[in-house]
């Protein structure tokens, strides 16, 4: 949107008419045919379209489920089970590509930041860029998980607990605020009812912060492996170059989805969940999605009261909303002005660390929070926490970044150059 | 980008390229139907909705001359047991002066009980004359009160605006005295 609009080559005379008077036509053009990319991005580039196919995929199948799903306490978990599951045609299919879509959607989504992480695309000037993919993070989130509880399985039940119950930790208003969401004295049906318009609804306003997220992205254009800013000569246009690349992806992306949809359709679901939601047998252990542990892990890792001021159930709170929040300010605690790891290479080791960190993470939050499960989790958010305060902002200061290359070619020149004589 | 000048064969048929294109769109498109197939026909009846698609009747507590209404697939179906007089009515009119030409015995598998779908085949209101003092129009069949369309007792259209006879539901006598409708 910084260069000037180029007019697509119409064909039709009512196509040129209709785009003259609203000019979406030209918009498309510009933002998916001829925006001009960098001839350099690799695979990991294609992690934020598959999360936009995603999106749409989760919100057709959603809209067809909707028709056969009953959100109400009692009807709930039969319309899931029973109709869908059973009677509906290709139902227990719908079912399966919504329920692992939301799986897909994450993890192409996580890789999608560690990609952004590694190439330091949220540096300036793509903060804004950054920060609504942060925000696109939070709905996401809240979406899933109010989408997981609509089964209404016993698990459902006991993670809407769990999860509201979070918000009881609040300091005076936490009590009141927690029956206010609930709608009640405990997670009922005017919570499922509730939840089910919001998973309804976030799926839209993902959607417009998608198309935000597009608009920043564009101002400025993707980043790139070298993490450089590119002349027009460094850069081709998106079509087709890129949507074939973005289709094999696809493709490839495809397979692991159809394995699960086709192969391992209940492999992330609880087996908890194929019981109806019981308010008197809580689960003897209860785990959220995978997507949920690292966060799940360093909630339960504050098991102490901090300066006893903060208990150690509102430390838990802050600790997890903290860890999301502190992206927020990424693009300012990464004090330094090279983009890509590729010349960072302090911060190369750095990233690998957070990554197993993050996974370390992970595995705490899978098991139940005692002995060296609880341990882990500890070090592991003290070094989360660590990594983004202390390590980022320091090493912008001390590390000495690699020569970065001017141009496209000019790396290319300097390799040959560097080959010996003889 | 790419120098166009150094294409190895360009056969008369068409080249490899065009070929690959083919398969790749036939290939998108042929998935793309698969994909959206299921979506569509998860909005065709669903088995429990095809699992309650069948409605059988008692025909035991039903007098000569009483009729009744079922519920079939959500929609009336009225069950007449005719008398000799309703019966001989039904016989007994020259197939010319139908709008829909039906002799009876096409209508009825025991000339005793006819088995209708209770909807009028013009606007799909429900006719009057099954329920004892109801107006049973000129025919002595029934008669529908929106636009005014006349059925006889074999429930074929005899005056008015509606186009055809009075739709049949599948059926068969399960035994003398019950009947499986659908």
């Amino acid at each position: 949107m910084s260069t000037e609009m180029q007019k697509p080559p119409f064909k039709s005379g009512v196509l040129r008419w209709i785009d003259e008077r609203l000019p979406v036509l030209t918009w498309a053009y510009n933002e998916l045919v001829v925006y001009p990319a960098p001839r350099n991005l690799n695979y990991w580039w294609n992690f934020g379209s598959l999360a936009g196919i995603m999106l749409v995929v989760q919100i057709m199948t959603g809209v067809i489920l909707v028709m056969f799903y009953t959100p109400h306490a009692d009807l709930a978990f039969d319309s899931v089970e029973g109709y869908i599951m059973r009677d509906v045609n290709w139902g227990w299919l719908l079912r399966y590509i919504h329920a692992n879509g939301a799986s897909m959607f994450f993890a192409l989504v996580y890789i999608h930041i560690f990609r952004g992480l590694y190439y330091g695309s949220y540096k300036k000037p793509r903060e804004l860029l950054w920060i609504l993919g942060v925000v696109i993070l939070l709905l996401m989130m809240a979406t899933a998980f109010m989408g997981y509880v609509l089964p209404w399985g016993n698990m459902s039940y006991w993670a809407a607990t769990v999860i509201t119950n979070l918000f009881s930790a609040i300091p005076l208003v936490g009590e009141p605020l927690v029956t206010w969401l609930w709608g009640g004295f405990t997670v009922d049906n005017p919570t499922l009812q509730r939840f089910f318009s919001l998973h309804y609804l976030l799926p839209f306003v993902i959607f417009a912060m998608v198309f935000l997220h597009l608009l920043a992205l564009h101002q400025f254009g993707s980043n790139n492996p070298l993490g450089i800013d590119l002349s027009k000569k460094d850069k081709i246009p998106f079509h087709p170059y890129y949507t074939v690349k973005d289709v094999f992806g696809f493709c490839v992306f495809l397979l692991v989805y159809g394995y699960f949809v086709f192969y391992a359709p209940t492999a992330f679901i609880s087996p908890t969940n194929f019981i109806p939601a019981d308010p008197l047998q809580t689960p003897t252990h209860i785990v959220p999605e995978w997507y949920f542990l690292p966060f799940y892990a360093i909630l339960r890792a504050i098991t102490f009261d901090f300066l006893w001021i903060v208990p150690a159930k509102l430390g838990g709170v802050i600790a997890m909303f903290a860890s999301i929040f502190v992206l927020f300010f990424l693009p300012w605690l990464d004090t330094s002005k090279v983009r890509s790891a590729r010349f960072r290479p302090i911060y190369k080791w750095f990233f690998w660390l957070l990554v197993i960190d993050v996974l370390v993470l992970g595995w705490a939050g899978a098991n139940p929070p005692e002995g060296w499960y609880l341990v882990a989790a500890q070090l592991g958010t003290l070094y989360y926490f660590l990594h983004f305060l202390v390590i980022l902002p320091m090493l912008g200061k001390i590390e000495r970044p690699l020569p970065l290359p001017t141009s496209l070619s000019d790396p290319v020149l300097r390799g040959t150059r560097s080959q010996p004589a003889s | 980008m790419a120098d166009s000048s150094v294409r190895h064969d360009e056969p008369a048929g068409g080249r490899r390229r065009d070929f690959l294109e083919l398969v790749a769109w036939s290939t998108f498109g042929v998935g793309t139907l698969a994909a959206i197939w299921p979506l569509i026909d998860s909005l065709n009846p669903s088995a429990a909705v095809l699992a309650v698609a069948s409605t059988e009747v008692d025909l035991e507590p039903i007098e000569v001359g009483q009729r009744i209404t079922v519920m079939w697939r959500g929609k009336p179906v009225f069950v007449s047991r005719r008398t000799e007089e309703e019966i001989q009515m039904a016989q007994s009119v020259p197939l010319e002066e139908l709008r829909d030409p039906e002799p009876d015995e096409a209508r009825v598998q025991n000339p005793e009980w006819l088995i209708v779908i209770g909807i009028c085949t013009h606007l799909g209101c429900v006719p009057l004359g099954n329920r004892a003092g109801e107006p049973r129009g000129q025919w002595a069949g029934w008669f529908c009160p929106c636009h005014g369309s006349h059925y006889d007792t074999a429930g074929r259209i005899r005056k008015g605006p509606a186009p055809r006879n009075l739709d049949l539901p599948p059926y068969r006598f399960v035994s003398d005295t019950q009947v499986l409708i659908g």
